[in-house]
């Protein structure tokens, strides 16, 4: 059975010109797990996820998400993208709209979903991450932590089958990183399929249910927590291990 | 954050308007020279210009007699208001004018009054229904007389211009800007080479060829208007210009909004009628706005190719035998007409600006 397979990576290549970024990747993801990604700056673990949902595009190898190929096909790519979220590191809110049209303006546009449901959700969104209260701010107006979590609620607005977030705390300040994190932790919690780029070892040990650690493009290593805390194989895994905790 | 500190008054000398007078006109001597010299350049400029303007102006009468003073010969333009405003337009058919007219300042104003419900059905309107419901009311049609367009001009025929530009011009400018940046290679580079060319002739050129040499192109019998292939030329000047300042905002746009829009699955055209263009606009009102401006002033060379605009028809009513010699006042009623359109686009540059400011 291969129904539960919510996203796979065959062998999949790319190169930014000379550079090869992404080598070799092999990746078998299930509904409902939470995957770590971490790894040196440069290592090319932000490229893979954005791969997912074709914000990069891959060379060589095939990507399925739920049960769709990534082509060059447009229609595959929109409906991948419907199923997908992202959070991005700099939060990326639309500045010109107000937090609640931030949320409502994708299921509107894409979903076609009437405008009153459309509001309805995102407030029910942002009341579960908690900012509810500042539905009618514009993103300007609200700390980097709380556009954070207006981003997360702006992608579950679509209600994805998948959650990629890219570095989603590395740009905040230190006190703000936990309230984004709760609601990732919550969101682990709930059931969702979650990729997540992070340095943050605390919530890996947390939530992930494999750490895949990457380096020069390659998956170096990959395994649960504990193993990977206590256990590592590599020796580039070990210097890694060693400098961030 | 201790209450021991007590709040202490600025010093009177900084602030106030003597203070600012101060600060500003008198802080160095050579300021104060500069000052000095200002106000005396301002002493003797303002007060006869103003005798001249009012005070020692005419203002009733009917013939150029009635202006014995030395001050301006006001009675000169009002003589004259029926064609510096409509041109040669037939004075049967005036009122199909100033419907437009009245149709356009009630828009206008209504779009400017703060806080009403069905701004935009108006601003719809306005861009939309009511160029169609002008076409036949100047041209004629749908039982109306017909009127050629030769007879158009004076402040009609600049609003007539500066209208078809300005209006037609920026969405062929913001389409002219997508298609220089967008990956299909032909479809970039034919929009660089149209960009390229229209920014590269002078307008009076463009009018010239439109006026002159396109004709000689046409098979026999063809016949465009010469007013729609001055409006066809003018529409396509200004678009050019205008997509070159739609293209500066969409490159100072960050990447992460394509992305976040891309990723919520936007697709191309909603994610640039939704995300981009609004954000990317809103940056270069201020060069939209100005491009504009110098849209309406241009305006004025169609009188090289025979069309009568208001300067161009306050120009010629000069040349009238009975009003020799008056043509100081005619550019002084001009200049203080175009100042007042262009003032009033600038200022609601500024308003807009200020309106869509969300605190970036």
């Amino acid at each position: 059975m291969t129904s539960d397979v919510m996203i796979e990576m065959n062998s999949v290549h790319k190169w930014f010109g000379e550079l090869h970024v992404l080598n070799d990747i092999n990746l078998q993801i299930k509904k409902g797990e939470k995957i770590v990604i971490c790894g040196p700056s440069g290592s090319g673990k932000s490229t893979l996820i954005r791969c997912i949902n074709r914000l990069e595009e891959h060379q060589r190898g095939n990507i399925i998400v739920e049960g769709t190929e990534l082509t060059n096909d447009n229609r595959s790519v929109e409906k991948i993208r419907g199923e997908v979220g992202m959070v991005f590191q700099q939060f990326n809110l639309f500045p010109h709209l107000t937090i609640l049209d931030n949320c409502s303006l994708a299921p509107i546009w894409v979903r076609k979903m009437p405008k009153t449901e459309a509001r309805e959700k995102a407030f029910e969104y942002l009341k579960r991450v908690q900012i509810d209260d500042q539905a009618h701010k514009y993103p300007a107006q609200l700390s980097g932590g709380q556009q954070q979590r207006a981003a997360i609620a702006r992608a579950l607005c679509m209600e994805p089958r998948i959650m990629l977030f890219d570095e989603p705390t590395s740009a905040l300040d230190p006190e703000m990183i936990k309230e984004v994190l709760d609601v990732m932790v919550g969101l682990a919690e709930g059931g969702m399929t979650m990729l997540v780029v992070t340095h943050e070892m605390g919530f890996a040990k947390e939530v992930a249910d494999k750490i895949i650690f990457m380096d020069e493009g390659q998956i170096v290593e990959s395994k649960n927590p504990t193993d990977f805390f206590s256990n590592p194989e590599s020796e580039r895994t070990k210097t890694f291990l060693s400098q961030i905790l | 954050m201790s209450d021991v500190s007590k709040k202490i008054e600025p010093p009177v000398i900084e602030i106030g308007i003597l203070g600012w007078i101060r600060k500003n006109l008198f802080s160095t001597w050579y300021n104060t020279v500069l000052s000095l010299l200002g106000l005396y350049f301002l002493y003797i400029i303002i007060p006869p210009l103003l005798s001249w303007i009012f005070f020692d102006a005419t203002f009733s009468g009917s013939t150029r007699e009635d202006c014995t003073s030395s001050g301006a010969c006001w009675v000169f333009i009002k003589q004259n208001m029926k064609l510096i405003i409509y041109g040669l337009y037939p004075s049967d058919e005036l009122w199909r004018i100033n419907i437009a007219y009245f149709l356009l300042t009630v828009s206008i104003i209504y779009l400017l009054i703060p806080n009403l419900k069905y701004k935009g059905g108006v601003g719809i309107f306005l861009l939309v229904i009511f160029p169609i419901i002008c076409v036949f009311l100047f041209s004629g049609g749908l039982g109306l007389e017909n009127v050629e367009t030769r007879l158009w001009g004076g402040l009609f025929l600049t609003l007539v211009i500066a209208g078809v530009g300005i209006v037609l011009s920026l969405p062929i400018g913001i389409l002219l800007a997508l298609g220089r940046r967008s990956k299909l290679p032909v479809v970039s580079l034919l929009s660089t080479i149209f960009i390229e060319i229209w920014r590269g002739v002078p307008l009076i050129t463009v009018l010239f060829m439109a006026s002159n040499m396109f004709p000689l192109f046409m098979p026999e019998g063809v016949n465009f208007d010469k007013l729609i292939r001055a409006l066809i030329g003018v529409m396509f000047f200004s678009a050019a210009y205008l997509a070159e300042v739609v293209r500066g905002g969409l490159q100072a746009m960050p990447k992460g909004q394509y992305e976040a829009s891309q990723a919520a699955g936007l697709t191309y055209w909603r994610m640039m009628a939704l995300v981009i263009l609004p954000q990317s606009l809103k940056m270069v009102i201020p060069a939209i706005i100005g491009s504009f401006i110098a849209v309406f002033k241009d305006t004025t060379l169609v009188l090289i190719i025979g069309l009568f605009d208001f300067l161009g028809i306050i120009q010629f009513v000069g040349t009238n035998p009975d009003w020799l010699g008056f043509s100081h006042e005619g550019y002084v009623f001009a200049a203080a007409i175009f100042w007042v359109f262009c003032f009033g686009m600038s200022r609601y540059s500024q308003r807009l600006e200020k309106k869509l400011d969300t605190g970036q």
